[in-house]
């Protein structure tokens, strides 16, 4: 998604968040990953000023001390930074593909279910339910490469292996990773 | 792992390419990489590099994959040289252009174009003209769609030694500063 991203051409405006709005945010956010409860005050502090940016095709960034947090599409769930998901590491559902896979995800292709079920990826035991955004991981590393949406249950994943598994969202090195804000 | 205790963890980003390390290999720049974390985190370097870790990592693979993937990194590492080469050529060939156009008989502008080759941020610099020479400047798209910087008020010179200025700042200080005469065309009689 942030393939072609430029500061300069694609954000509109940046306002600062009312306190009670970054409440709400701060709630939904928890409610989204729950095991963000007890770290959500790291993220997001108390006195810490939210601010929302507003890029083209309905996206909005929310960064903090000029770091982006996490970015909501339209009113889809939010989906959180790369680097968030990197300081936070177990907060976030996580799955593990191949290696093979890394390449193209890193150039913006989305995920196929059989890089899910090889050899090298894991999948998390319960199930997952469509629409959940996840951490993706890859074979022999630790640190997350990309963030994506869930397009079928972790369980028919395993079970019918054809098709689109995840559409990634984020990865590394994309117009999201680079995006300098002052 | 129970998720009581903050799991805040800091995470070194490569300086070279801004991946984590373990992902330098496809940044195409693994060479620089290598050497930038041998100096910076020795550590690090042991853990991804040293003769195990290498080997575990290509258990998987046969011979002939192996070779494979290595021609791909390098031919991957000559693409991303040739790019930054050619980048830095441009930044160096490339000029800054000072138009001095004419507004009416008495009044001119001074249109400056080519500022954002240089990774200077056009809408900064107008606003920095604004309140040093104390008149109005703003961005604009010129014909052929560039940014353009317009400055009323017939300031060449002191337009031209600001940015001279300002890009020996930067380190630029090979680069030209190009004056201009915009002249109107006369109509020719028929």
């Amino acid at each position: 998604m942030f393939k072609k991203f430029n500061a300069k051409d694609d954000i509109h405006s940046r306002t600062n968040i009312k306190s009670s709005v970054q409440r709400g945010l701060k709630s939904k956010l928890v409610e989204q990953f729950p095991k963000l409860e007890n770290v959500i005050d790291e993220v997001i502090p108390k006195k810490g000023q939210l601010i929302v940016i507003k890029c083209t095709d309905k996206l909005s960034l929310y960064a903090m001390d000029n770091e982006v947090l996490f970015y909501q599409h339209f009113d889809d769930p939010f989906v959180p930074s790369l680097k968030l998901i990197h300081r936070f590491t177990d907060c976030f559902p996580s799955v593990r593909v191949d290696r093979g896979a890394i390449k193209f995800i890193l150039s913006g292709a989305n995920i196929m279910c059989p890089g899910l079920t090889s050899k090298g990826a894991t999948l998390p035991d319960e199930n997952l339910p469509a629409g959940t955004v996840v951490a993706i991981l890859a074979e022999g590393k630790e640190t997350a490469l990309a963030v994506g949406k869930l397009i079928m249950d972790t369980d028919d994943i395993k079970k019918i292996n054809k098709g689109i598994g995840i559409e990634v969202g984020t990865h590394l090195g994309d117009g999201l990773w680079s995006l300098e804000i002052e | 792992m129970t998720e009581e205790g903050p799991s805040a963890r800091s995470i070194i980003y490569c300086g070279i390419c801004t991946f984590p390390p373990e992902y330098c290999e496809f940044g195409g720049t693994l060479q620089k990489c290598k050497d930038w974390l041998k100096d910076e985190h020795p550590d690090l370097y042991d853990k991804l590099y040293s003769e195990d870790a290498l080997t575990t990592a290509t258990e998987g693979l046969s011979l002939e994959k192996q070779e494979k993937v290595e021609r791909e990194i390098q031919k991957l590492q000559a693409k991303e040289a040739n790019r930054a080469e050619k980048e830095l050529k441009k930044m160096l060939s490339s000029k800054v252009v000072v138009k001095r156009v004419e507004r009416s008989k008495r009044k001119h502008v001074i249109a400056v174009s080519g500022v954002e080759v240089f990774g200077i941020d056009p809408k900064k610099l107008a606003k920095t003209f604004a309140s040093k020479f104390a008149t109005g400047a703003s961005v604009t798209k010129n014909v052929e769609g560039k940014d353009e910087i317009v400055i009323q008020g017939d300031l060449g010179d002191e337009v031209e030694d600001y940015v001279t200025a300002l890009l020996e700042e930067k380190g630029l200080d090979g680069v030209k500063v190009e004056r201009i005469e915009d002249k109107p065309k006369k109509k020719s009689q028929a």
